[in-house]
């Protein structure tokens, strides 16, 4: 009896972890995409980037609780490290200047994760605003380092492990950046379905039970915060090394506040949320770009208010009424695309 | 005699308000000890003390002889100290079994494990089974706990708590607010924790009180007014009069 309770207990807690057939779905879909639109290499691009950027937030949005609005300081440091390494060729093969422009980040998140996790959700979306403008000033400030408002000259990005050239298509870039977001994003799965990750949920949902039962709470937090500090300074260090720019902007605040649209677009804590609300975010701007480029703000908020009101469950339960029905015709009734129920209000 | 749990001189002031007054408490190894005392009487500020939750303005807190005054909450758990709460604390989002198996992976040291997946180590997953066996949390382990009922919230908030397999155990209230039909499963998890475990029980109702305890402490105002065996507090005109009077 016992061991049969354990063998169960053991099943249960690993099901969460186990791949789904709609995981493996998504990554056939996306590299399906890529190789089927080769002459859109750059905005797919771009969406890759800002997907990774969106899963950094989600790994501690999604899973810790803890909100940012300054999220684009990492980014920032990860592209300048990336940008100033490539110009004054200290590291010339991109992949290793990516994991030091990454470590660059990390040192920067841990040493302000003592700030962040520190207060309530107020204190820390001020703090973390803060710390990004206080970057921004010192780029700024520091303007024979960091070329200022022009932005860092003569980045000119070495051939991948010194074989696969950086082209004006882009498609090196866009298969570049796609290998290290599906690597990162594996890294991510591995970390949020362990016990370290599961403690992370425990704490966003009840901190107050979560260090009653022993969990060091804020070496947890300061230890998913200065993770996804690493991944946010790599996908700044993409953008540069795929853009072969680095400029002021890259620390903006609209780049910090762009993500936390994303995240609510796409859902978070199932780390898709964020892949999927990168997409759908860039998609939406490069349409109502289309149809009406002085005022498409006007149209994403619009879009970010039906969202919050009617609620992501419903659209999601929309969007699939038609593949659930056409699917239960073929496969039988209980056949159903769902999406998880794990998402943050 | 090293007691299992011990306060020395135990004093808390909010401001103007004195809630802990000079409270020397001593509670014997294996003991079933209750503290009671009338509404206000600052019993929760007394646990969240021992607890950690707050830091006394004076006084010393001592855990099986060693100072713990000014350790972290989640210290004094994995040093034995662990609690349940007056009103349910637990994820509304996670399942029984996670809940369980987050103490129990703390406990055995792999709760900060990051590459490894959760339940892949078969002696966490005894355990986890086990403690929901005993507490008859089996056929819900796998529901969100915001959709149990109460009763059963009531208990799986019992069970994390031994799940840390604390040496002392603190009940703040354990059957407050459960229904009549579901009480007894409470109950009888209270009566059938480990004897070698110490158990301080905060509770309003006599009735358990009387039944569980062999050592009453009784609270007036912060401050120790009687302590003894139940038949003595039972007995004394004190009790009486500023207690049991208030409530007859």
């Amino acid at each position: 009896m016992t061991t049969n309770a354990q063998t169960e207990v053991g099943l249960l807690a690993r099901q969460h972890g186990r791949w789904h057939w709609s995981e493996f779905a998504f990554w056939i879909v996306v590299l399906a995409v890529g190789l089927a639109f080769p002459s859109r290499y750059l905005i797919m691009t771009e969406i890759l980037r800002l997907a990774l950027f969106a899963l950094s937030l989600d790994l501690i949005l999604g899973y810790a609780g803890i909100v940012s609005l300054g999220h684009a300081a990492f980014f920032g440091v990860g592209a300048y490290c990336a940008g100033l390494l490539s110009v004054h060729g200290i590291i010339n093969e991109p992949v290793l200047a990516l994991i030091v422009a990454g470590l660059a980040a990390t040192v920067l998140g841990f040493a302000t994760s003592f700030l962040v996790i520190r207060g309530v959700d107020l204190t820390r979306l001020m703090v973390t605003l803060g710390i990004a403008l206080l970057m921004e000033a010192l780029a700024e400030r520091f303007s024979n380092i960091t070329g200022g408002t022009d932005g860092l000259q003569g980045i000119d990005i070495q051939p991948i492990f010194g074989v696969f050239a950086f082209d004006m298509f882009g498609k090196t870039g866009f298969f570049y950046a796609l290998a290290v977001l599906f690597v990162l994003f594996l890294l991510a799965r591995i970390i949020v379905h362990s016990p370290f990750g599961l403690s992370l949920r425990a704490i966003k949902n009840n901190p107050l039970r979560a260090s009653a039962i022993g969990i060091p709470v804020n070496k947890r937090l300061i230890a998913i915060y200065t993770v996804a500090a690493f991944y946010a300074g790599i996908a700044g260090a993409l953008f540069t090394q795929t853009t072969a720019l680095a400029s002021l902007d890259v620390f903006s605040f609209e780049r910090s506040a762009d993500l936390v649209l994303m995240l609510v677009i796409g859902g978070s804590g199932y780390l898709y949320g964020g892949l999927i609300g990168a997409a759908v975010f860039r998609m939406l701007q490069e349409l109502f770009q289309w149809i009406t480029p002085q005022y498409w703000m006007f149209w994403i908020g619009l879009v970010l208010v039906i969202i919050v009101l009617v609620g992501r469950h419903r659209i999601h339960a929309y969007a699939l009424w038609l593949p659930n029905l056409i699917l239960r015709q073929i496969a039988g009734r209980k056949a159903a695309v769902a999406l998880t129920d794990n998402e943050a209000p | 005699m090293t007691y299992a749990l011990e306060t020395r001189g135990l004093d808390k002031h909010f401001g103007g308000l004195h809630v802990t007054r000079d409270l020397s408490l001593q509670i014997r190894p294996g003991a079933r000890h209750a503290l009671i005392g009338p509404n206000g009487a600052g019993k929760t500020t007394v646990i969240n003390q021992l607890t950690g939750v707050l830091e006394p303005s004076s006084g010393r807190i001592l855990l099986e002889g060693q100072d713990i005054t000014d350790l972290p909450v989640h210290k004094r758990v994995l040093r034995g100290l662990s609690r349940t709460f007056q009103i349910n604390q637990l994820y509304p989002d996670l399942t029984p079994l996670e809940t369980i198996g987050l103490a129990v992976s703390e406990r055995l040291g792999g709760g900060g494990n990051w590459w490894r997946r959760m339940g892949t180590r078969d002696d966490i997953n005894a355990e986890i089974a086990e403690t929901l066996e005993r507490f008859r949390l089996l056929d819900v382990m796998n529901d969100r706990t915001s959709t149990l009922p109460y009763g059963k919230q009531r208990l799986l908030e019992i069970a994390v708590a031994i799940a840390a397999k604390p040496r002392v155990l603190l009940l703040d209230e354990p059957a407050a607010g459960v229904p009549e039909g579901e009480r007894k499963d409470i109950l009888a998890a209270v009566a059938a924790l480990p004897r070698d475990v110490t158990v301080l029980l905060i509770e309003h109702d006599m009735d358990l009180v009387f039944s569980f305890a062999d050592r009453i402490s009784v609270l007036v105002s912060g401050a120790l007014l009687v302590e003894g065996a139940p038949d003595e507090v039972a007995r004394d005109p004190q009790v009486k009069a500023v207690y049991l009077g208030e409530a007859a």
